[in-house]
């Protein structure tokens, strides 16, 4: 009716016409060239990477595809030849680590060892270990301090290096929208880092600063690189996504110890099987002062802290 | 049923089959296309301007995806900055705009139902500036199909978040599907039937309340988060929703009757000033409550809301943005309280305008930033967004005001020719 008549377009072409064509021909131009750097984006070019299914719903044949896929992404991305692969927990085994704070000297060799075992960035020196330099008297991390740069150990002050605590009530995996971070059966909370969305809610929630962000692409000398990796651990990161300490699982479930462990001079820290009554760790946790951190809020940590009598 | 019974009566061409259908909404959607691509030489240079601000941050966003989030200030202390606090604020500024609903529908206020459609339109725009304020803080958004139902992992109801990606897409569905269907109606002449969109109305007033409660549950379950981890928060959220929304309603308001002529009379102004009236006090009231936990028990919990009102260790990055929201806020309500703010326009327009810049600091900036400021460890680590940010966000807010633009020109094109020859209110479908 009346709307109709007065709304719809003339007829013929008007200079109008033209004009608005051109527009919209600029227009589409200039949106184009907005997006264009788009085009330039590595994961674009991947279809099979764009569709990888969830770690968990990957079949054996699936997942050996990834893995290769993923060994000659990182030769081209990165230049160098790495053997990645995929360790199952093991049954009857549940991990758990304790630190003595009475011998730790704040050296910082743990978070170093992290740094080169785990494949994190160089520029941005990323490492899953911080060492807080405490004032005796207090364990108020308030009053810590992790950008110590003097000798140590410091006479007036204790160290305490913090982790992922792998809670048995983590807040990092009940926040995360798309189920891209979950506690394995030996407690290790781990990330699928082919399906984590970059949402950083999980960084949110974790009340120890045990989650990083991959801000950009990890840049690592080919020569520097440790070519055992893992899918779950220590393969080099994508950019955007979420990453963790991961009790350097491709050691541990090896039989091996965690890195940063071997690293430590004074021998502050034990690592073991916390379902084993003879381990070293249940001794600890049976004989010695031990606290862990925040309890109060209720997310259960497997990292123990603890001092000698 | 019987609804299309009912509209033959009304309705202009011969049968109303469903088959009608399928030629007249094709009819409806290219002229709705069609009004959002012609007008007068404002509406093109208004279009843009806001076109070209848009691209500037589609620009940016394109380079923040292939380079990485590294461009952004943000850091593992401070892990999400100025998007989130936007997301956050026009959560609440879709939620607000549902306040022109509940009047109208809850309160039967007549006058109000022509200018619902005000509201419910802004909540739509808001809705997906909200969206893309998510996208746009995502360091993967390629992997946004791992959020989907069915295709991907959802961790329901496990994660906060997915209740909010349900939410806020049901939010939008549901007033497009109210404005969508007002529009046809009026398109086709026809009266529209309540049936088919009173409930959904009356849905929209739940729902709005939930996306902002459902948002503040994001921020307030995290225990290990002091600054966010309080009972208080979703409360706060909905009170200062119900200042912006109604302020934005008023001043885009304001703007039609000057540019367009267009008249919605005084009532809806007044009875929206008198919301905030209230609204404003009550956000006060609660912030107040809030400052006073914080400051008289004290110890490490305050050390956050100490960073963000008086600066913690020499760092005082937040001080002048919050000081500036309370003073913002507080004038606007001072302003509204005095009665000459419906004699004087000027004085309505200045409470909007304070009251929506201030309530835009403190639940964007001054909500997201002290919730890392000490960070879990008690790192001071600051933040100021880079360029980068500023122009994504501004971009994004461009989009926003070319939909809400479109749309309100759409709407009032339909509306206004046949509402004023045949007198009655084209949404008074009761």
């Amino acid at each position: 009716m009346d709307t109709e008549t007065t709304l719809a377009p003339k007829e013929g072409i008007t200079r109008r016409d033209v004009l608005k064509g051109l527009g919209a021909t600029l227009g589409l131009a200039a949106y184009a060239k907005a997006l264009a750097p788009l085009t330039e984006w590595k994961p674009a070019e991947s279809v099979d990477e764009f569709l990888q299914k969830h770690y968990k719903e990957l079949s054996p044949v699936d997942l050996n595809i990834v893995l290769r896929r993923l060994e000659k992404d990182t030769k081209d991305n990165h230049g160098v030849d790495v053997n990645i692969t995929d360790v199952k927990a093991q049954s009857g085994v549940k991990f758990g680590y304790a630190l003595n704070l009475s011998i730790c000297i704040g050296c910082r060799k743990c978070a170093e060892a992290c740094h080169q075992e785990n494949n994190h960035d160089r520029p941005s020196n990323q490492s899953y270990i911080r060492v807080l330099e405490m004032s005796k008297g207090s364990i108020d991390m308030e009053k810590g301090n992790a950008h110590y740069d003097h000798p140590v150990p410091q006479p007036d002050k204790f160290y305490m290096p913090v982790q992922c605590q792998q809670c048995d009530n983590p807040p990092c995996v009940s926040v995360c929208p798309v189920e891209a971070t979950w506690k394995e059966p030996d407690g290790i909370v781990v990330v699928d880092y082919n399906w984590c969305i970059g949402c950083r809610y999980c960084q949110a929630a974790c009340p120890y600063h045990a989650r990083r962000f991959n801000w950009t692409k990890p840049e690592i000398p080919a020569k520097e690189t440790n070519p055992e990796q893992n899918y779950l651990s220590n393969r080099i990161r994508p950019q955007g996504v979420m990453e963790k300490c991961t009790f350097c699982l491709h050691r541990t479930r090896n039989g091996r110890l965690p890195a940063c462990l071997e690293a430590c001079p004074t021998g502050a820290r034990v690592f073991g099987n916390l379902l084993d009554p003879k381990s070293e760790i249940r001794w600890v946790l049976e004989n010695k002062r031990v606290f862990v951190l925040k309890e109060d809020l209720g997310t259960k940590p497997q990292f123990f802290y603890f001092f000698d009598e | 049923m019987n609804s299309s019974s009912t509209t033959t009566l009304t309705s202009k061409p011969g049968s109303s089959s469903k088959l009608d259908h399928w030629r007249a909404y094709p009819r409806f959607l290219s002229r709705v296309v069609w009004q959002a691509f012609d007008g007068n030489w404002l509406f093109y240079v208004w279009m843009i301007l806001l076109t070209a601000v848009f691209l500037v941050g589609a620009n940016a966003w394109a380079v923040q995806v292939r380079d990485g989030m590294g461009l952004t200030s943000m850091s593992d202390h401070v892990s999400w900055g100025l998007y989130i606090a936007n997301f956050t604020f026009l959560v609440g500024l879709a939620a607000g705009g549902v306040m022109m609903v509940i009047p109208a529908y809850l309160y039967h206020d007549e006058e109000m139902h022509d200018v619902v459609i005000v509201g419910e339109l802004l909540a739509v725009a808001a809705i997906i500036m909200a969206l893309c304020f998510v996208v746009a803080d995502l360091g993967r958004p390629d992997r946004f199909w791992h959020l989907l139902p069915g295709l991907g992992r959802f961790n329901f109801p496990l994660s906060m978040l997915t209740w909010d990606v349900i939410v806020l897409n049901g939010y939008l569905l549901i007033n497009l599907h109210i404005c969508g269907y007002l529009l046809y109606m009026r398109f086709l002449g026809r009266k529209p039937n309540p049936k088919w969109y009173v409930p959904m109305v009356f849905l929209s007033i739940i729902w709005a309340v939930s996306i902002h409660t459902v948002t503040a549950f994001l921020y307030c379950g995290l225990g290990g988060r002091p600054f966010w981890n309080t009972a208080l928060l979703a409360p706060r959220f909905l009170a200062s929703a119900f200042v912006s929304g109604p302020a934005f309603i008023i001043l885009a308001i304001g703007i039609l009757q000057r540019f367009l002529g267009t008249s919605f009379g005084v009532g809806p102004i007044r009875t929206l000033a008198n919301i905030m009236r209230v609204t404003i006090l009550i956000n006060l009231l609660m912030v107040g409550s809030e400052v006073f936990v914080e400051f008289y028990t004290g110890g490490t919990h305050t050390s956050a809301a100490q960073y963000l009102y008086f600066g913690l260790h020499g760092k005082n990055e937040l001080v002048p943005w919050i000081w500036s929201s309370v003073g913002m806020t507080i004038i606007a309500a001072l302003l509204l309280l005095s009665p000459k703010v419906f004699t004087h326009g000027w004085m309505l327009t200045l409470a909007c305008v304070l009251a929506f810049c201030g309530i835009w600091i403190e639940k964007g900036m001054g909500l997201i930033i002290p919730g890392f400021i000490p960070s879990v460890l008690h790192e001071i680590v600051e933040y100021r967004p880079s360029l980068l940010e500023w122009k994504i966000s501004t971009g994004i807010w461009a989009l926003g005001f070319m939909i809400y633009t479109v749309a309100l020109k759409v709407t009032l094109n339909v509306f206004r020719k046949p509402s004023s020859q045949a007198g009655a209110s084209p949404l008074a479908g009761r």
